[in-house]
């Protein structure tokens, strides 16, 4: 009885010992531990965040084999300009937030809110762009549905359209092109929205100086994260925008 | 001999099938009076409190989904339709789908055992993640509380498999519900399983090295590998089954190139890996319980600590046998029904390795033993019956009727079920304290198992005669065996209402267990039952190997009780 008493007196000390930060959890037997198990988390989440737009890529490239005139000509609907200045943007947003992790980590405050707050910024632009590139393609009818017209592609010359005509069979399955762009993107755009709010919610606690005393974990997890986010879109951006843009044709 | 003898003396000495009543006390504190008052479960993060809100749940929506069996089975009782319509009967076994599948079997051994099990089985005081442990068990709480809206709204009729284009056009029932639902328990299983594979990576005690790990934690790893990886997939699915239906998308639709064989491909992705979801952790439920009732170590333990991965990793490349009739390419076919068959060698080491195991160990009959030979027996069954399914000649004349429909009943009801039965009765001491009643619960045992034969052995008849499965109404020719069927599914119905009864009597009434009652290995078996919050007092050193009972015939110091 008495040596159990000693044990647990023990037991408490050491995790007295070991709780030198307030962020450490009970349960962690060092900081050490509490760290490693909450990036190889983050890293498990990724993989399955992997699978899922891997769903995704899989009808993608099943009906890109299928009706590639279809997919050709309704990528060129795409301003590839706008894609390209989002691309621009979301590595800029990518690029702040590492410089913001390695702020964290030397423990430099007022970079790491900077870095934040441009992260946040170069996100929201390429939303805001986001529903720019929408909203044309709500005006042209090119959103799958009821109301999805696929007049442009039948008889292009009549909207101006530099581009050989679809036949009408053909020219049906650029809903399913359209359908994939916006669940594709859409995806991701839901994925950058979470991730702004969090960055919100970072930014505050960034603030309040609680990365600043070598308590880097929310900062590093959520780089991870964004830069998930970020090479998502790398992928998209060829696959959405350039397909049959390269010079051979 | 004589060697063999005096070594095992102290150990055949120790094979009680109750515990030593006079000296077992209830220790004054433990997990479950730790904290006092609703609000203290509800926002708990112990894994053990939150194994017990799931074994809650998962009890509810099992004889939920059991009463829509009973339905479908009586309807059978009779040739003609006489009971429901055939889309009330669609909505029945429908429903008893959804519910077994995503709300019972899926979460039935991890959620509960493997949540409770796992960081004691490793030393640890928790999972790595406590607070999203507990979300998962919201998420499931909202995935089936939407499951019981749509059953309360009317209903779905799709079939578990939500089969496009049949979920995606035709039906006007509550497709969206059911499948907003399964997308929120998936993540569910998602995060439970993210949290087993950190625990076994990360939080594994001094001394725990990956082949000293008891193999529940092997199948749990390798199970969880399968949830992590497979079920976003189902999700990305029912995202499109309900894009497709809210606008019409057409990716699912033929008539506008869409292909519904895409959906089939995502679906049985997840689906067919789930099957190795359900099972694994069952598999290592057995291997704990028949290594603890011969009192030897698994044979063969590092041979069935890989077959468990080995299952994970071939079940990922299976999903197409499922699609067979269904106007796949037959070369393809030819490498999954090949691929199918290699899936059968994992699970035969495993059959084979415990069979070993029981060779020339003492044996004991207690009830989870029991059930763990209904499983070894079942499993075989429902396993080699799936080998006659992956042949592809086979398949086209057997799929679609009752032969299938008993294979995978084998499988998961002849397997897992046993497998959970067996496991909530071995680990009952330690969960609650208290002993089960011995005899009644044999009872239970002998009638589940001999309930199920009778349910569910007509049907292999039944489908090899060419009775097609989901149809309300049947030729009169198939009667007998039919009625044999509803009559095994009552005996089995009252072998599940049996333990209910009597572990709920238990817990008030029940032997009180004593810290290792099966004098079995485990690490969770050396402290106190039920354990602490904490779970250790000290941080285990682990300085054995698995299933080692000499260790534990030396063993003199054990963690001291809370009595005092």
């Amino acid at each position: 009885m008495d040596s159990a008493i000693t044990n647990t007196e023990h037991a408490i000390h050491a995790e007295h010992e070991h709780a030198s930060l307030p962020q450490h959890r009970h349960h962690f037997e060092t900081e050490e531990q509490q760290r490693e198990v909450g990036t190889f988390g983050m890293w498990l989440f990724l993989l399955t965040e992997i699978m899922f737009f891997g769903g995704l890529f899989f009808a993608y490239l099943l009906y890109r084999n299928w009706y590639y005139p279809a997919f050709a000509v309704a990528s060129n609907q795409l301003s590839v300009p706008l894609g390209a200045f989002n691309t621009v943007m979301l590595i800029s947003s990518g690029f702040c937030m590492a410089v913001g992790v390695w702020a964290a980590e030397v423990r430099k405050k007022n970079l790491l809110v900077l870095m934040l707050i441009l992260t946040t910024f170069f996100g929201l632009v390429f939303i805001g762009v986001k529903g720019v590139e929408y909203h044309e393609k709500y005006e042209n009818h090119h959103i799958p549905g009821a109301d999805f017209s696929v007049a442009q592609f039948v008889n292009p010359a009549a909207y101006g359209i530099k581009e050989q005509p679809l036949s009408p069979d053909m020219a049906q399955h650029t809903e399913i092109y359209f359908f994939l762009y916006f669940a594709m993107t859409g995806m991701h755009a839901v994925h950058m929205i979470i991730g702004i709010v969090l960055l919100f919610w970072l930014i505050r606690r960034a603030n309040r100086g609680d990365f600043s005393s070598g308590y880097v974990a929310p900062i590093e997890n959520f780089g991870l994260y964004w830069h998930f986010v970020d090479i998502v879109w790398l992928f998209l951006f060829p696959l959405l925008y350039l397909i049959n843009r390269h010079p051979l044709h | 001999m004589s060697t063999a003898n005096s070594q095992s003396a102290p150990i055949s000495h120790t094979i009680l099938s109750l515990p030593d009543q006079s000296t077992a006390r209830m220790p004054k504190r433990s997990y479950l009076n730790n904290e006092d008052g609703l609000l203290s479960w509800l926002l708990t993060g112990d894994h053990k409190r939150i194994a017990i809100l799931y074994l809650i749940s998962i009890t509810f929506f099992f004889f939920i989904g059991g009463a829509f069996a009973g339905l479908i089975r009586l309807e059978l009782l009779t040739p003609q339709p006489d009971l429901v319509s055939a889309d009330t009967y669609n909505k029945f076994f429908t429903m008893h789908g959804i519910i077994m599948v995503f709300l019972f079997l899926v979460p039935s051994v991890p959620a509960t055992l493997g949540n409770f099990l796992i960081p004691i089985m490793l030393g640890a005081k928790d999972l790595a993640f406590p607070k999203i442990n507990l979300l998962s068990w919201y998420l499931y709480l909202i995935g089936g509380t939407l499951t019981l809206a749509a059953l309360v709204l009317g209903g779905v009729d799709t079939g578990w498999t939500f089969t496009t284009p049949l979920s995606t056009h035709y039906l006007n029932t509550h497709v969206l519900t059911a499948a907003t639902a399964i997308f929120i328990a998936g993540f569910s299983s998602i995060f439970t399983g993210l949290n087993f594979i950190v625990t076994i990576h990360r939080m594994r005690c001094p001394g725990m090295t990956w082949f000293r790990m008891p193999l529940f934690v092997w199948s749990h790893y390798a199970a969880s590998l399968l949830m992590v990886l497979g079920t976003p997939v189902l999700a990305i699915a029912l995202v499109l089954v309900a894009l497709e239906r809210i606008a019409g998308i057409g990716v699912f639709d033929p008539a506008k190139g869409g292909d519904p064989l895409l959906f089939q491909h995502l679906f049985w992705f997840y689906s067919h890996p789930a099957v190795y979801i359900m099972i694994l952790p069952g598999m290592g439920v057995i291997s704990e319980v028949i290594s603890t009732f011969s009192r030897k170590r698994v044979f063969g333990y590092t041979a069935v600590a890989f077959s468990s991965v080995a299952i994970a990793l071939f079940g990922f490349f299976v999903w197409e046998h499922h699609m067979f009739i269904m106007g796949v390419s037959n070369y393809s076919a030819l490498v999954f029904s090949l691929l199918t068959m290699l899936v059968a060698v994992p699970s035969a080491i495993k059959i084979f390795n415990w069979t070993f195991t029981l060779q020339k160990g003492s044996i004991t009959f207690e009830t989870p033993m029991l059930y763990a030979f209904g499983f070894m027996g079942l499993f075989t069954i429902g396993g080699l019956t799936g080998v006659f399914l992956g042949s592809l000649g086979m398949d086209i004349h057997l799929t679609e009727t009752y032969f299938i429909v008993a294979h995978f009943h084998f499988v998961m009801v002849g397997g897992m079920l046993m497998a959970f039965l067996a496991g909530v009765h071995f680990w009952w001491p330690k969960m609650t304290g208290r002993m089960y009643p011995e005899s009644l619960s044999k009872l239970a045992a002998v009638t589940t198992f001999i309930g199920f034969n009778l349910t569910f052995l007509p049907q292999f008849i039944l489908g090899y005669l060419g009775m097609p499965r989901r149809y309300h109404a049947y030729p009169p020719e198939f009667q007998v065996l039919n009625v044999l069927s509803t009559a095994g599914a009552t005996v089995l119905g009252i072998g599940y209402m049996l333990p209910l009864l009597y572990l709920g009597w238990s817990l008030k009434y029940g032997a009180i267990a004593g810290n290792n009652p099966w004098q079995a290995t485990g690490l969770e078996w050396q402290i106190q039952s039920p354990p602490i919050t904490p779970n250790f007092i000290e941080t285990p050193i682990m300085d054995h190997e698995a299933y080692d009972y000499e260790w534990l015939a030396n063993q003199t110091k054990h963690e001291v009780t809370t009595v005092g």
